[in-house]
């Protein structure tokens, strides 16, 4: 048993209240653990994606206690890539908080960022649905303060609505834990696959119940409309580094919604059949659309941004939602790509905000760094949008081919295209108002000029468009490995084993001792 | 019993989302607190209702309550504490600093003037 599976949750876990404790008033020191842990943290998270990239399944026992009874943690391909890809975001999102001097702005951004990846690592990790909602909780927490951080009004509100809508989707987090254990007495995903199967089809009302409150907790994270409404307004008053780490708080959802409905409610097992193609479907439809109108009608860059996410979720959402091994895969491959230009685009919003003092798509004077920000946000819009040549448009195509052996195949594919011609149109003209039309104003003779961004800013934002066209380069590969993985997703018969045969403590009866 | 826990549980639930739909800060932490009384007695009952049973082994006994959902409720009321002093806190200072305690994006976000309660 490897000892490094927990590492990504231990190390955070120990270094924000390092930095809270030792290093409260120095930012220098602060800036230099944060960093120091978040390479360590990717540094440690390719290391595991490498090892279980054969399909071994790692599995960490906590106190040694054998599963179902104890606590365990599971390493599989579709988590360590997760864990993975939040470790290399949460890189290039800290240099830029560092570059931008955000994270100086208030107090306890790096502590609250560790805590943050510490909730992200520990949901992508663990194996126990009861856990999940914990470091749900933990990585909500913490992103109630990030979201807030520097203060201001506008942004305490939009943090209000945020936390309220994320304390429901809690309590219904548990309501669903809660009939699930009555159930099957069991909340261990892994054994809660085997428990599932053996309920009788006759008594299946409380198990389809959980089921579908489950879904709608995870759509709720994923931002599916009509759950979507908490995204918006936190996202584009988030401060823009936040924002961008909270590109992979979305994907948790989508992640969640994978592993739970390919292990514990596959596709066929009969009482909750048709649960993906009636509900699933039709719900990412509409997200799809609303969130691509939403990227045309914005009136500020940040929404435009938060919009495309949504519009984006719904893509993920849709791949996911017809249930196939291609159409899983094509889901993971969009994952990545979806991330990593939501972060770009929150990061060159940000950069659109400090130079010119506001986001507002209406024409202004030019900005310092124009022409260096305005070519990020040309990658950022063309892979967002999915044009060729970048990845969102070999992820867009991959999505297309799996759902043309669906029998929604008309409506899937007019609903993508059409959005994807909205969001093009949207993107255009926000890039046209911001960046372009710029030049045929004069700026008042009174007017501060703002900052370009720092070097450092410049080079995360960079580093994301460089990761956005490794991941264009490397697409092969990427979804070779993507389509791997969801072959073991759809025949988790090496993870349920792994996490209830390994032996520990309790796994065995043990001689009854006299008392 | 069951059939009174079972009201209790409602009669939470129904009042907290009636309070939740009523989009001003204040009652929609009430509503939040109401709902988590309402899913951590839910919680407690997902181990079948027993009463006067251990939760641990002892000698002599063969009824036993199911001293998971214990855990876990005690988890989930930490946590929901710890989260409703957050929100008040958030909900407080968003209030003193707009004069405007409306959870949702309306009108009112974009105006500096308060707009006036609507029935």
């Amino acid at each position: 048993m490897t000892h490094w599976l927990i590492a990504p949750i231990i190390l955070p876990a120990l270094l924000a209240p390092f930095i809270v404790l030792a290093a409260r008033y120095h930012i220098t020191i602060q800036r230099a653990f944060s960093l120091a842990g978040v390479v360590a943290q990717v540094v440690i998270a390719a290391a595991l994606a490498w090892h279980v990239s054969d399909g071994t399944v790692l599995l960490y026992q906590l106190g040694d206690w054998a599963a179902p009874f104890g606590i365990v943690l599971v390493g599989d391909q579709l988590s360590t890539m997760m864990v993975l890809l939040t470790a290399v975001l949460s890189l290039f999102v800290l240099l830029y908080a560092i570059g931008s001097g955000c994270d100086n702005m208030g107090k306890h951004f790096h502590p609250l960022f560790q805590f943050q990846l510490m909730g992200i690592l520990g949901a992508f990790l663990t194996g126990d649905l009861f856990n999940l909602f914990v470091f749900f909780e933990v990585l909500l927490i913490a992103s109630y303060g990030l979201m807030i951080h520097s203060g201001g009004n506008a942004r305490l509100q939009a943090g209000v609505q945020y936390v309220l809508f994320n304390l429901i989707g809690s309590t219904l987090f548990l309501f669903a834990l809660g009939a699930i254990y009555a159930e099957t007495g069991t909340l261990n995903m892994a054994d809660l696959a085997q428990r599932v199967t053996q309920i009788s089809p006759e008594e299946t009302v409380g198990i389809r119940l959980a089921a579908v409150l489950l879904l709608l907790v995870f759509a709720i994270k994923a931002a599916l409309v009509p759950l979507h409404f908490w995204l918006p307004s936190s996202y584009a008053e988030a401060p823009g580094p936040v924002a961008a780490l909270f590109a992979i708080m979305t994907k948790i959802g989508a992640y969640a919604i994978i592993r739970v409905y390919t292990m514990v409610f596959p596709p066929e097992l009969e009482a909750t059949a048709g649960l993906h193609g009636q509900w699933l479907l039709p719900a990412a439809l509409v997200s799809l659309a609303i969130g691509m109108v939403g990227v045309l009608a914005a009136k500020k860059l940040d929404r435009l941004v938060a919009f495309s996410v949504i519009g984006s979720m719904g893509m993920v959402m849709v791949s996911i939602a017809l249930f196939t091994p291609e159409s899983i895969a094509a889901a993971l491959y969009y994952i990545i790509h979806s991330t990593l230009a939501g972060a770009l685009l929150f990061l060159i919003a940000d950069m659109v905000r400090n130079a010119r003092g506001s986001v507002d798509l209406t024409a202004q004077a030019p900005m310092a760094g124009t022409v260096l920000v305005s070519g990020m946000f040309f990658m950022g819009a063309i892979a967002m949008a999915g044009l060729p040549p970048l990845s969102g448009f070999l992820g867009k195509l991959l999505v297309l081919d799996a759902g043309f052996a669906s029998d929604q195949v008309a409506w899937i594919w007019a609903i993508v295209l059409i959005s994807s011609l909205i969001s093009i149109l949207g993107f255009a003209r926000a890039g046209s108002v911001v960046f372009w039309k710029a030049h045929s104003i004069e700026a008042p003779a009174d007017a501060v000029p703002g900052t370009g961004p720092s070097i450092l800013s410049s080079v995360a934002a960079g580093g994301l468009v460089t990761l956005l066209v490794a991941h264009t380069v490397f697409a092969g590969q990427v979804h070779g490995y993507t389509t791997r993985m969801a072959a073991t997703l759809f025949a988790p018969d090496a993870y349920i084993a792994t996490v209830v045969e390994t032996p520990g403590k309790l796994s065995t009866p043990t001689k009854k001792e006299d008392h | 019993m069951e059939l009174l826990v079972a009201c209790v549980i409602g009669v939470m639930t129904a009042g907290g989302i009636y309070l939740l739909l009523r989009l001003r800060t204040f009652p929609v932490i009430l509503g939040i607190s109401l709902l988590t009384y309402a899913v951590n007695v839910f919680l407690f009952t997902s181990g079948r209702l027993v009463v006067g049973a251990p939760p641990v082994l002892r000698d002599g006994m063969d009824a036993y309550a199911d001293p998971l959902p214990q855990a876990l409720v005690l988890t989930a009321i930490v946590i929901s504490f710890g989260m409703t002093a957050v929100v008040v806190m958030i909900g407080l200072g968003a209030f003193l600093g707009s004069d405007d305690d409306h959870v949702d994006d309306g009108p009112h976000d974009h105006d500096s003037t308060p707009v006036e309660d609507q029935p």
